[in-house]
């Protein structure tokens, strides 16, 4: 009995280590919709990228350096991505943002099999890096306890951005009431820009990351997308916390799923996703965001 | 929605949010959209099903190349009874999707026959349309045993070696290392038609010589992470994993299984060249099963390496391999009945004629269930520092079965496959 819960437990924490990586991926969605109202479906492919930069890079410089520019690189795309494309979207109706960053989404993964192949490439993560520690009862993976303060780094650099700057606080306030910032004379838009680098950079970063572990392939972006959607919509719109507890619940939920029920291990967040639903429309954590009432 | 709105539900004016929710989440579980390659003219007509996205998506790539280059080939060379060959490759997406474009390829396009498939569950679909149509169909890719027994229809004739065959050449290698009589084995297994088939053949190689299946976990097939598996098998201790596992699921359990570096030796019962070459040197370890490789010693497979190479720049995966030998197989049936009917394409491979698949035997359709008998292999990995190429890592078995057995040794037999026209 006892050997059985600790079993759990340690689905339990492996979990957590698995959504503080989907965190990296859903923060930066989740970002980029509280403050410019876009579902941005080109998340993956800028997920996507950041895998395929890291291992040219990794070619180069090595695996290190690949985890820092990659991310860098996808940022400034993300720069562009804004600048000449996202910006025309805020105000107008939300499914043409969703068209043209839908097809943005599909002519990156095409430009990536014309330029990589279709067929996945090999990633390999440093000798040193390979192998596992047992802390107490507890099996981690050297990587993956390395990839979790990657992202606990990550995680509250964010928090301070938004919470403690001067840029957080325009930030914030463009969420709740674009007009009454406007008002005070304050152009939001490099700070878009800021967010949208911030977010693709972040997805990046996690693509890089996950490289060693999972299969590089053009229809990565495609595989993530949907799983980061998920949770910001468990987590709720707009709320910080709220996308890292939802996080950090679909992975617990589906290590605990694959340990009683394997073959429900993929739809449980979707299970989860609708129990979240219909008990809280907004969210496990959402705000009411004005100006998407 | 607006309906919604004014019998005042418990969440008021909330039409915008939802509206971009929904709307997202449509978009997020479409994207993967189908790709189309199309050839011109309009003279035979090959309409090619095979997985361009998805789990399976890579390994369509490479049947894409093989499948085209033997096609570019047989065009060169003047065609089949003077006429060109048209082919034209389709992403299977789903087994729905599949099915539907069979039909739209039958019915629209007009095709004289259908080719492809990787998915055994499309697979099964496209050959109900294929006998719904009677038109023939060369399955070319899927490996489940009940497509070929259960589900068999004589329209169809399937060129991979099927689940059981895998079993039995990765079991007698598995047997060689003594790894199956007294041991326990703990097994992964993908959740489709696929995947059940090969636990289901390999319990029973398994069970057959003395050993015991402690575990069998489904795995859904877009799983990218392994790690609640990799626990369990920690929690086992078994004497041996062993992988039913198709596509991407492969890679991914192997990169994860050396990330983890958990020390139980790993061997499956599917794994392509190309889900090892993807995995990456340093991450794959145990005992594989395969239908071909690049360094089959024969003229044939030198003469396809070499021109494969200089065509596309890289070596070819066995998938591309199979592709580009069946279409020159259908090819060689027109051009002997001087016929694209499927009643006169039938009855001559149910002569048994043989065909070169550039290994060291000629293979051939047996005719009571339509697969093809051919030999296999099975690979290991080589050690670091033995080889210079980091695609060439793979070391490859001599043919099984040997020369002096018969090549049905490995297939199942009649009792064994329920198939009956």
């Amino acid at each position: 009995m006892t050997m059985q819960l600790l079993f759990l437990l340690e689905q339990v924490v492996n979990g957590l280590v698995l959504g503080g990586y989907y965190l990296l991926i859903a923060l930066g969605l989740s970002l980029i919709f509280s403050v410019g109202g876009v579902v941005n479906l080109a998340h993956g492919a800028f997920y996507a990228l950041g895998a395929y930069l890291s291992l040219e890079v990794a070619k180069y410089l090595g695996f290190g350096a690949a985890v820092v520019i990659s991310p860098i690189a996808v940022a400034m795309l993300g720069l562009l991505f804004e600048r000449f494309i996202l910006r025309r979207f805020y105000t107008a109706d939300p499914i043409l943002s969703l068209l043209v960053t839908f097809g943005l989404a599909m002519v990156v993964e095409q430009l990536i099999r014309i330029i990589w192949g279709a067929a996945p490439l090999p990633a390999s993560m440093p000798a040193a890096l390979k192998g596992s520690v047992v802390l107490g009862d507890f099996l981690f993976s050297r990587y993956r306890l390395l990839l979790l303060a990657i992202v606990a780094v990550v995680l509250a650099g964010v928090w301070v951005l938004l919470n403690k700057t001067s840029f957080g606080r325009v930030v914030r306030a463009g969420i709740q009431r674009p007009d009454m910032v406007a008002a005070l004379g304050i152009r939001l838009q490099p700070y878009m820009t800021a967010i949208v680098m911030l977010g693709v950079g972040m997805a990046a970063l996690g693509g890089a990351l996950f490289a060693p572990i999972a299969l590089v392939h053009p229809a990565m972006g495609a595989e993530i997308i949907t799983v980061a959607f998920v949770v910001v919509v468990i987590g709720g719109l707009g709320s910080f916390w709220g996308v890292v507890l939802a996080a950090l619940l679909v992975g617990v939920v589906r290590g605990i799923t694959i340990n009683y029920l394997p073959a429900a291990g993929e739809a449980s967040m979707y299970v989860l996703m609708f129990v979240v639903l219909l008990l809280r429309p907004r969210g496990l954590l959402g705000e009411r965001i004005e100006k998407f009432e | 929605m607006s309906n919604e709105e004014k019998k005042g539900s418990s969440a008021p004016r909330s039409g915008g949010r939802r509206k971009v929710l929904q709307a997202g989440a449509a978009g997020a579980l479409a994207l993967g959209f189908p790709a189309i390659v199309r050839a011109r003219s309009d003279a035979i007509k090959i309409g090619h099903l095979t997985p361009m996205t998805g789990f399976l998506g890579a390994l369509g790539g490479w049947a894409v190349l093989g499948i085209k280059m033997a096609a570019e080939e047989i065009n060169a060379a003047g065609g089949v009874m003077g006429r060109q060959l048209d082919l034209t490759s389709e992403d299977s997406v789903n087994p729905a999707t599949a099915a539907t474009k069979a039909q739209r390829m039958i019915e629209r396009d007009k095709v004289d026959v259908l080719m492809g498939e990787i998915n055994s569950a499309s697979a099964k679909t496209i050959m109900q349309v294929a006998k719904r149509n009677r038109r023939l169909y060369m399955q070319i890719g899927a490996r489940s045993d009940a497509l070929r027994g259960a589900f068999c229809n004589r329209y169809t004739f399937h060129v991979d070696i099927p689940v059981t065959v895998m079993v039995n050449a990765e079991g007698q290698g598995l047997m060689r290392e003594g790894l199956v009589k007294g041991k326990r084995i703990y097994a992964l297994t993908s959740d489709y038609l696929f995947g059940h088939d090969l636990a289901k053949a390999a319990k029973k190689f398994v069970t057959t010589h003395g050993g015991t299946v402690i575990g069998d976990e489904l795995v859904a097939t877009d799983a990218t992470d392994f790690s609640p598996y990799l626990l369990k098998i920690r929690q086992a201790k078994p004497d041996l994993v062993a992988t039913n596992l198709g596509g991407n699921q492969v890679t991914n359990f192997v990169k994860q299984y050396a990330e983890f570096g958990l020390p139980y030796p790993v061997a499956g019962f599917n794994l392509n060249t190309a889900d090892a070459w993807a995995a990456g040197p340093g991450n794959l370890g145990g005992i594989w099963p395969t239908v071909w490789h690049h360094h089959v010693d024969t003229p044939g497979t030198r003469a396809f390496v070499a021109a494969f190479r200089k065509k596309y720049n890289k070596t070819p995966e066995n998938h591309a391999w199979i592709e580009y030998v069946s279409l020159h197989v259908m090819a060689r049936a027109m051009s002997e009945t001087k016929s694209t009917d499927t009643e006169k394409l039938i009855a001559y491979f149910e002569k048994e004629p043989k065909f070169d698949l550039l290994k060291t035997r000629m293979g051939y359709f047996r005719n009571w269930d339509h697969q093809m008998m051919q030999e296999a292999y099975t690979f290991t990995v080589k050690a670091p520092g033995t080889y210079t190429e980091a695609w060439d890592f793979l070391k490859f078995s001599a043919p099984i079965p040997g020369p002096d057995q018969p090549l049905e040794l490995l297939a199942p037999t009649k009792t064994e496959n329920p198939c009956r026209f």
